[in-house]
């Protein structure tokens, strides 16, 4: 009897916090046919957000994977001092708000602050522009490859690794035809969580993006500009866009996720 | 999250048997040959490190400080301000309101996931981690459709603070169900057992037993969900309106400092949002410990 109670009280909270919801967007935004939602998402200012969205992502995507995997090699295989507060500094941007770090990138690349000027005049524009919004995204996404990739690596041994140096291959080598290939899934999580995050970042980026139409929005900025203005079939077509990224990528990640890492 | 899995667990300072040969160290754990750092290692180091800190720590560094240079009165004074502090109070008391609701919902939601047998329990299992993948613009707009004026409930929370609530429940609500799951999957079914044929009743055994046993997962997951919720901007936008003094949460009014160009004014309620997230995650980690030392 208990039992069964709790199992109605879970599908009943989870029905109206979760599935009600994203259902009666899809619905709402499906109601009259794909005709519109089509028209909608392909308005020039939509596209635009798409590619603006998608080349932010794909940098901070690039970079990410570098410094993750980089900085996971590091903190399993290396020993050096420092180490453990590395590790920890790593974890830092999942405790700060997308918020703080759009602040955090204005103090500092702002036009009024030192670095921000002097970059500036050099004719380098960070703040309310591409490479800003490039670096929150890239903040809010730091800890997701290295986290992905680095107990893997943990447990994968460096023996396979050692016995590849003994026979005479150089470190790149090594790295190349044996880490890389026995962290590949891992690696393959890790780049999902982080293009799934970066694809969906609105509180950092809206932050340093200045909010301008058709030069900084992204697709989430989109949505709250279409919804704020009214034009609820716009706002709704483009958040089911990205709700159908998510869902995506959510599964994906479930086929990835290394097994003992639930 | 502040996953260490690296090299010193428990078993890497076990002491081994004497009789080690003098010239080599004592063989670790993971039998990894300590290197020398090399040249290789030290640019890669150096470009890590310097990759985190322009992005990251330098800019985090320098909120701080223009939060701070101007002394502590003047910090507080900041902070003070009737309407962040307002804010500040409504992202407080939220956040803990929804902490405690994700204790119960979310242990009440593993326990269906690991002990309850239903046809589409996988795709429940699925479902939970929807609100990590979802952009939180999205969030807040999907709850508005259900919750705004539109709703075919009749139910709207537009504008209120109930609103701003739902919404934090939404985007918390896989971190109890997370860290509680693998605990449940890993407890001894031996000792209820034991305990029910002992004669005591399911809620006995379930204070007695299970809820010891998963208590520190349960914290550590209605941590993580409270800083999560004082850290959260996305999916409170739209459905709370952002009304100064009655649904305007902290994020939302350091917004509000920066695009007004009280720069200084939003690194102050920055440095008290992040004070109180480190407070609460050095906590979590004392109880991680505590409970670690109980076994």
């Amino acid at each position: 009897m208990a039992k069964h109670l709790l199992r109605v009280l879970v599908l009943v909270y989870l029905l109206f916090l979760l599935v009600i919801p994203v259902g009666l967007i899809a619905w709402r935004t499906f109601a009259d046919g794909l005709g519109p939602v089509i028209e909608a998402l392909t308005s020039d200012e939509a596209i635009h957000a798409v590619q603006v969205t998608l080349t932010i992502a794909a940098w901070a995507v690039v970079g990410n994977t570098i410094f993750g995997v980089g900085t996971a090699v590091l903190l399993v295989r290396h020993d050096f001092p420092g180490k453990r507060l590395l590790n920890a500094l790593v974890d830092l941007p999942v405790a700060v708000s997308p918020v703080i770090a759009g602040l955090a990138l204005i103090l500092v690349y702002g036009r009024f602050a030192p670095v921000g000027g002097w970059l500036e005049r050099n004719g380098i524009q960070v703040i309310f522009s591409l490479p800003g919004m490039v670096l929150a995204t890239i903040f809010v996404s730091l800890p997701l490859v290295v986290r992905a990739v680095a107990p893997v690596l943990e447990e994968l041994g460096e023996e396979q690794e050692q016995a590849a140096h003994t026979l005479g291959a150089t470190r790149w080598q090594t790295f190349r035809r044996i880490t890389i290939p026995g962290i590949r899934w891992a690696l393959a999580y890790g780049v999902v969580l982080c293009l799934a995050r970066a694809l969906g970042e609105y509180g950092a980026v809206a932050v340093v993006s200045g909010r301008i139409v058709g030069e900084t929005q992204t697709l989430t900025l989109f949505v709250e500009d279409r919804f704020q203005n009214f034009d609820q079939p716009a706002a709704f077509a483009a958040a089911t866009l990205l709700a159908l990224i998510a869902i995506l990528s959510l599964l994906l990640t479930k086929l990835l996720r290394p097994k003992g890492n639930d | 999250m502040a996953a260490t899995q690296t090299s010193t667990g428990p078993g890497a300072a076990a002491p081994g048997p004497v009789e080690a040969v003098p010239d080599r160290p004592p063989a670790r754990r993971t039998r990894r040959v300590r290197r020398r750092p090399s040249v290789g290692t030290g640019l890669g180091l150096g470009t890590a490190v310097l990759y985190l800190s322009l992005i990251v720590l330098l800019p985090l560094a320098v909120v701080v400080w223009r939060a701070g240079k101007d002394g502590p009165d003047y910090f507080w004074q900041a902070v003070r301000t009737p309407d962040s502090w307002a804010a500040l109070e409504l992202t407080l008391g939220a956040s803990a309101l929804v902490a405690l609701v994700n204790l119960v919902m979310g242990t009440i939601i593993a326990w269906v996931l690991v002990r309850d047998r239903f046809p589409g329990v996988a795709v429940v299992d699925v479902l939970i981690d929807l609100p990590f993948a979802l952009p939180t613009i999205v969030a807040g707009l999907v709850l508005l459709a259900l919750y705004g004026a539109t709703s075919p409930l009749h139910i709207n929370l537009a504008y209120t603070q109930a609103g701003v609530v739902v919404a934090l429940l939404f985007v918390t609500l896989p971190f109890v169900v997370r860290t509680v799951q693998p605990v449940l999957l890993e407890l001894d079914r031996d000792m209820e057992q034991a305990a029910y044929s002992l004669g005591a009743s399911q809620w006995v055994t379930f204070r007695r037993i299970i809820l010891p046993n998963l208590a520190p997962a349960m914290l550590s997951g209605a941590g993580l969900a409270f800083t999560r919720s004082i850290a959260e901007y996305g999916s409170t936008v739209l459905i709370s309106g952002n009304l100064p003094f009655k649904t305007e949460v902290a994020a939302v009014n350091v917004v509000g400092r920066i695009e007004s160009d009280n720069v200084t004014g939003a690194a102050a309620v920055s440095t008290a949002l992040l004070l109180v997230a480190f407070a609460v995650l050095i906590l979590l980690n004392l109880v991680q410990r505590w409970a670690a030392r109980r076994g």
